[in-house]
């Protein structure tokens, strides 16, 4: 009997469950999704450096899974607990007939059960299919070979979804029964039984507060982009985010009494057509729900703001990749290694003489005498790189050390600089087909492209013909800031410091510090670039040349153009999506809080509708207020998060320095509109069109 | 006999200043087969003793004895099992469960029970409330009239101890009044039924054998009418 | 005299083929501009259904009904919604006020859902609160002022659109004997005074007792008539219950 009668609740009550359901299924389908990258196609067709990236991702995308199993479990819990406030007279009338509390909790066992079942089953056949549409996106991401399409099911992450999502009902089942023998039978009979007292803030401390609200926030704003400078210990961005979220509570708080008390002022706006009513609605229902539209629109500027700034990352990975690998092979290896050399206060002491004779050679030699076939690379340049303990960073800020050190204390100061030959650095730069300089002799050039480095240098730069000591002679800085350039590739802008000197400097063959070779290999087609790749990197490779010469104690090392592009497209890829994932749950929750927050509140909003027809109202004019209603109910958050994520952005943008850049924003924005969109969206549709249903229905 | 028994009961609601006395001391008893209208304006008690008869509420001090039994001696499991054999309701907006049907409905207090229906005596209340050709019907097909007689039913399957009926005709017209009186006259003759009908209405009152009447909580009169 | 209402051969089934119900069967009647009509009745006779179909929220099965010159039965839509709410004014048993919007808001509605501006709102309504006596109350919410009060609000409400008819559906039946009467005064002000044309439906004879005319309607068809004409209030009280009584059988209601 009670089964039949959960199966009969469930059929009848179908439209009160749409929007639960509909957020169990898209929970358990993503949460499929992510779980199953691992045997997705596309992963089993990249190469090995790239599959160590994965299952890196893959890690990480399981610890998320554990958070975002807690949100999700959160959140089904709270909108479980609606749909059994929504149902108490209900339960009361059961009560009445004799059915005791364990008997209801037994219904509503049934009932999560069956949901459960059913969401997950639905949920689980969308999430697969999903997951061969994003087969195809990762294999994009990770330049993949998908000629051949595979049908994917991944046995490892369906059991993972059950068990999660198993543990996440057994929460609700509990808390349901905890609410349940909370109830008092009269309470649940007498709960249809409406309070008619409509609480009015005072519309002065309305206005007060939402002015104060306002200043908390701005003063939020400024601290972390005007005076974004202060921020620099992890302790210090603490403050700005506790005003930021004591501000949205504030305004919440105010928001209605005080966009109330300024519109009746606007006489000719409020007493037109529905406003007023419109109005008074929003102002009445928004007093319930501080706590919750605060929470909403704290998670949506969480999912702006992460969506956003990942995916700026990772388009700027991508365009300062391109600009940081320009030819296909780069190898270098210390130079005129000594007896023995101290680090860490340890001496060291370098035993191997092969090591040492060939640390005399130039990189080309040993290449040769190590038997590789030259003619696989081409356009050959190789420089030196001096450097010395006479001039490091803290003697290059000489005076102004202090001053730099307070602000940042955690810089290795006794660096050397890195000291390069004009003619030397015109040659690579060349090569890389980027900015080639020209010296005076009694100049010097320093290069520097990490953003933070470059300011701190630039400090120094700025007085004008900064002067240094090069190799025992006088200098003065041919520029008075941070020149761009670099002659080491990488996967980003992490040139923290050349210097260019003269030809003429006397560099001493002790000062000499590194080789370094820059070349391209001599090939036509990526197969056979590929082929040449096996002689410098891929660890398996018995054919490996710096494998070997390490193995026989000869130091040499290097990065391939190929290598640093798959492992820069597998950092910027864990990135992105960490995000999406972590995005996409949150803006599902927010907007099933709304929706459902919306709906319960229906049976009073049908009432006062009713009475909007009985005194003349016609359907146009009621969908409209209702429209509205909605409308605002889901903008006002969403509005506040964009104003926080404008901040939150250009501060994300600040302290990623040098990983993001602006200029790769706007397409980022433009994806997360069409994420937000997409799901915000569809929620405030599907909550408008139910609660057009409702208010339609016959008594 | 004795079936029910209410004494010194006491329900107030609120503290101090705000202090409301829905019930102020009432005691009263009734014997089995009695039809007993209790009668009082708006905000007079009537309900709030109603549903303390019914085990739905309980009382701030008194004992209700229903067959002997001391009512809020029981505890929450015992309390449920008490509502289902003992007590009958019947509510002014007939609280069915709107996705049973009406067979469904009336037998639903013996299934929660764990009990199989007496066919012979199903049969003969559908066809004693008139609701033969509608027993497949779901409540919000049938007129008002028709859903009290359901509900009438449902609370007359357990053959419990007492019939409580809270304005059992506030909602209907004065055809389907008459009707629903007339079968709880006639529960009250054909099955001994005991029945107490809470009523704001003097006249509806005049069907019952006695007559108490509340006012602010307490009783002011307790009449036999025939 | 100017016909405001016209009711010809109304008829109104409610069910099925095997279980019909005639709610009203072949009622026909007219209403003059600034009448004060009575609808008697004991519950289930049709008086409400009758005023339902009236106030265009039921339509009749056969007849027609004729407000101001416009047959009601023959439009639909959009425009049954303008008529509505241009020529019709309502009064309810529960108020049917906004527990949101303060008693001025409930009022200002009625106008601003016909797009009057803001400053003639004012005006209108500081016009009919003194004449109603709700001035004071204005400001505050329906929970906060009394059932009188809250059912003169009302009224306002439905005369400040000066609609050609207003219809009253037990207009005292929530209200308390004091309140009652001083609604049905204000009644017969807005009737005597600014020419208001009222169809108001109740079972309470001393309710009734206020109109100028009643029809006593019994299993959905017209009884019998009453005209005041000179009579005193007390002798058109006397004359209804004489006709209730001949009515028969139901006079529960009658207090």
């Amino acid at each position: 009997m009670l089964f039949k009668l959960s199966i009969k609740n469930m059929t009848k009550s179908i439209k009160d469950y749409a929007i639960y359901f509909l957020t169990l299924v898209l929970g358990v389908a993503i949460f499929y999704m992510f779980n199953s990258l691992d045997s997705q196609q596309a992963m089993l067709e990249v190469s090995q450096s790239t599959r160590s990236i994965i299952e890196l991702m893959i890690g990480m995308l399981g610890f998320v899974s554990v958070f975002v199993s807690v949100v999700l479990g959160l959140l089904i819990v709270y909108a479980n607990n609606f749909l059994i406030n929504r149902r108490k007279k209900e339960f009361g009338i059961y009560m009445t007939l004799g059915m005791g509390k364990r008997q209801i909790s037994k219904i509503i066992l049934l009932e999560t059960i069956l949901v459960g079942i059913i969401s997950l089953g639905i949920g689980l056949v969308i999430g697969i299919f999903s997951s061969q549409f994003m087969s195809i996106l990762v294999a994009k991401l990770f330049e993949a070979d998908m000629s051949e399409f595979h049908f994917v099911f991944s046995k490892e992450a369906c059991i993972k979804t059950c068990i999660y999502f198993a543990v996440m009902y057994l929460a609700v089942m509990i808390f349901n029964t905890m609410t349940i023998s909370r109830y008092k039978l009269i309470n649940l009979l007498n709960a249809t039984k409406k309070n008619e007292k409509v609480k009015m803030k005072n519309p002065f401390l309305a206005v007060l507060v939402f002015i104060f609200g306002s200043s908390i926030l701005g003063y939020a704003y400024w601290k972390v982009t005007g005076d974004v400078g202060s921020m620099n210990t992890a302790e210090k961005i603490l403050p700005p985010i506790l005003m930021g979220i004591v501000g949205t509570v504030l305004i919440f708080w105010s928001l209605s009494g005080f966009i109330i008390t300024v519109i009746q002022k606007m006489k000719n706006i409020y007493f037109k057509d529905t406003n007023m009513f419109v109005l008074r609605q929003i102002n009445n229902k928004i007093n319930t729900m501080v706590a919750s539209m605060s929470v909403i629109c704290l998670m949506l500027f969480m999912t702006i703001s992460i969506l956003s700034s990942s995916l700026a990352l990772r388009n700027t990975m991508q365009r300062e990749l391109v600009e940081m690998t320009p030819v296909d092979l780069n190898l270098y290896k210390t130079a005129n290694l000594p007896e023995s050399y101290m680090k860490y206060g340890v001496e060291h002491k370098i035993t191997n003489e092969k090591q040492r004779e060939d640390s005399k050679h130039p990189i080309y030699e040993t290449l040769i005498n190590n038997g590789l076939d030259m003619n696989v690379l081409k356009d050959i340049v190789e420089i030196e790189v001096y450097a010395t303990n006479n001039l490091t960073w803290e003697t290059f800020f000489g005076d102004s050390l202090n001053e730099v050190k307070e602000k940042f204390p955690g810089l290795a100061y006794g660096t050397a600089e890195e000291i390069v030959k004009i003619s030397d650095y015109n040659k690579m730069a060349k090569l890389y087909g980027i900015n080639e300089y020209e010296l005076n002799e009694d100049e010097y050039i320093v290069l520097c492209d990490f953003d933070s480095q470059t300011e701190l240098r630039n400090k120094v730069l700025a007085k004008g013909n900064y002067p240094l000591t090069i190799a025992g002679k006088e200098y003065k800085s041919k520029y008075n800031k941070c020149q761009e350039g670099f002659i080491m590739m990488s996967t980003s802008h992490t040139n923290l410091g050349i210097i260019l000197v003269p030809d003429s400097c006397p560099l001493t063959e002790e000062m000499k510090e590194m080789y370094l070779l820059s070349a391209n290999y001599n090939a036509e087609t990526e197969e056979e670039k590929k082929e040449i790749e096996k002689n410098f990197a891929g660890n398996q490779n018995s054919s490996n040349l710096i494998k070997s010469l390490n193995d026989n104690g000869i130091e040499l090392d290097g990065f391939t153009k190929i290598s640093l592009m798959e492992a820069s497209v597998g950092i910027a890829t864990i990135v992105t999506f960490i995000a999406i994932y972590l995005g996409i749950i949150f803006l599902i929750a927010s907007s099933a809080i709304l929706a459902l927050k919306q709906l319960t509140d229906s049976s009073d909003n049908k009432q006062r509708y009713t009475i909007l027809r009985k005194i003349g109202c016609d359907e146009k004019m009621i969908n409209k207020a209702l429209f509205r209603q909605i409308g605002i109910f889901f903008g006002m958050p969403l509005i506040l998060a964009i104003i926080h994520s404008i901040f939150g952005i250009q501060f994300a943008i600040t302290i990623m320095s040098g990983l993001a850049s602006k200029d790769d924003l706007l397409p980022s924005i433009i994806a997360t509109v069409v994420i937000i969109g997409v799901i915000y969206g569809s929620y405030f549709l599907a909550t408008y069109f139910e609660g057009k249903n409702i208010i339609k229905e016959e008594e | 006999m004795e079936i029910l028994r209410v004494k010194d009961l006491c329900k107030f609601y609120g503290k101090n200043e705000t202090l409301v006395k829905a019930l102020d001391g009432v005691s009263f008893s009734v014997n089995k087969g009695e039809f007993v209208a209790v009668v009082g304006a708006s905000g007079s008690g009537k309900s709030t003793l109603l549903h303390i008869l019914g085990g739905v509420d309980k009382p701030s001090s008194g004992k209700v004895y229903v067959d002997n039994q001391d009512v809020f001696k029981l505890n929450e499991s015992n309390l449920a099992v008490f509502r289902r054999r003992q007590v009958g309701l019947i509510y002014q907006f007939y609280n069915l469960i709107p996705i049973l049907n009406v067979e469904e409905n009336i037998t639903l207090p013996l299934l929660l029970d764990g009990r199989k229906p007496d066919e012979t005596y199903l049969n003969e209340l559908i066809d004693t409330l008139g609701l033969r050709s509608r027993v497949k019907h779901l409540p919000n097909e049938l007129s008002g009239g028709q859903q009290q007689r359901v509900s009438i039913g449902r609370a007359l399957m357990n053959r419990p101890a007492v019939l409580l009926a809270d304005e059992p005709t506030g909602n209907l017209d004065s055809k389907a009044s008459k009707e629903i009186i007339e079968l709880l006259k006639l529960s009250n003759k054909k099955y001994e039924q005991t029945i107490i009908m809470i009523t704001h209405d003097q006249n509806l009152a005049l069907n019952a054998d006695r007559i108490i009447t509340i006012d602010d909580g307490k009783i002011v009169s307790d009449k036999k009418v025939r | 005299m100017e016909k405001i209402l016209e009711v010809k051969n109304i008829e109104k089934y409610y069910g099925n083929k095997s279980n019909l119900t005639k709610a009203i069967d072949n009622i026909s009647f007219d209403v003059a501009k600034g009448e004060f009509v009575g609808i008697m009745g004991a519950s289930g006779s049709g008086k409400t259904t009758l005023l339902n179909c009236i106030s265009t929220i039921d339509r009749v099965t056969a007849g027609n009904i004729v407000i101001n010159n416009e047959d009601i039965t023959k439009i639909r839509g959009n425009k049954l919604n303008k008529f509505r709410r241009e020529e019709l004014g309502f009064i309810f048993q529960d108020f049917n006020l906004l527990d949101t919007l303060t008693c001025y808001e409930n009022i200002a509605l009625a106008l601003t859902i016909q797009k009057v501006n803001a400053k003639e709102i004012d005006k209108k309504i500081s016009e009919i609160a003194d004449k109603l006596d709700i001035k004071d109350i204005l400001k505050k919410y329906p929970y906060q002022v009394s059932g009188g009060q809250k059912q003169r609000v009302a009224s306002a409400r439905a005369i400040i659109t000066n609609p050609k008819l207003i219809l009253a559906d037990e207009p005292t039946g929530a209200l308390d004997s004091k309140s009652a009467r001083q609604l049905l005064e204000n009644f017969e002000y807005l009737n005597q005074k600014l020419q208001a044309t009222i169809l108001m439906v109740t079972h309470d004879a001393f309710t009734a007792s206020y109109c100028t005319r009643i029809l006593f309607i019994k299993d959905g068809k017209i009884f019998n008539e009453l005209i005041k004409g000179n009579d005193t209030r007390k002798q058109f009280f006397e004359k209804i219950i004489e006709v209730q009584t001949l009515l028969g059988g139901d006079l529960n209601n009658v207090i």
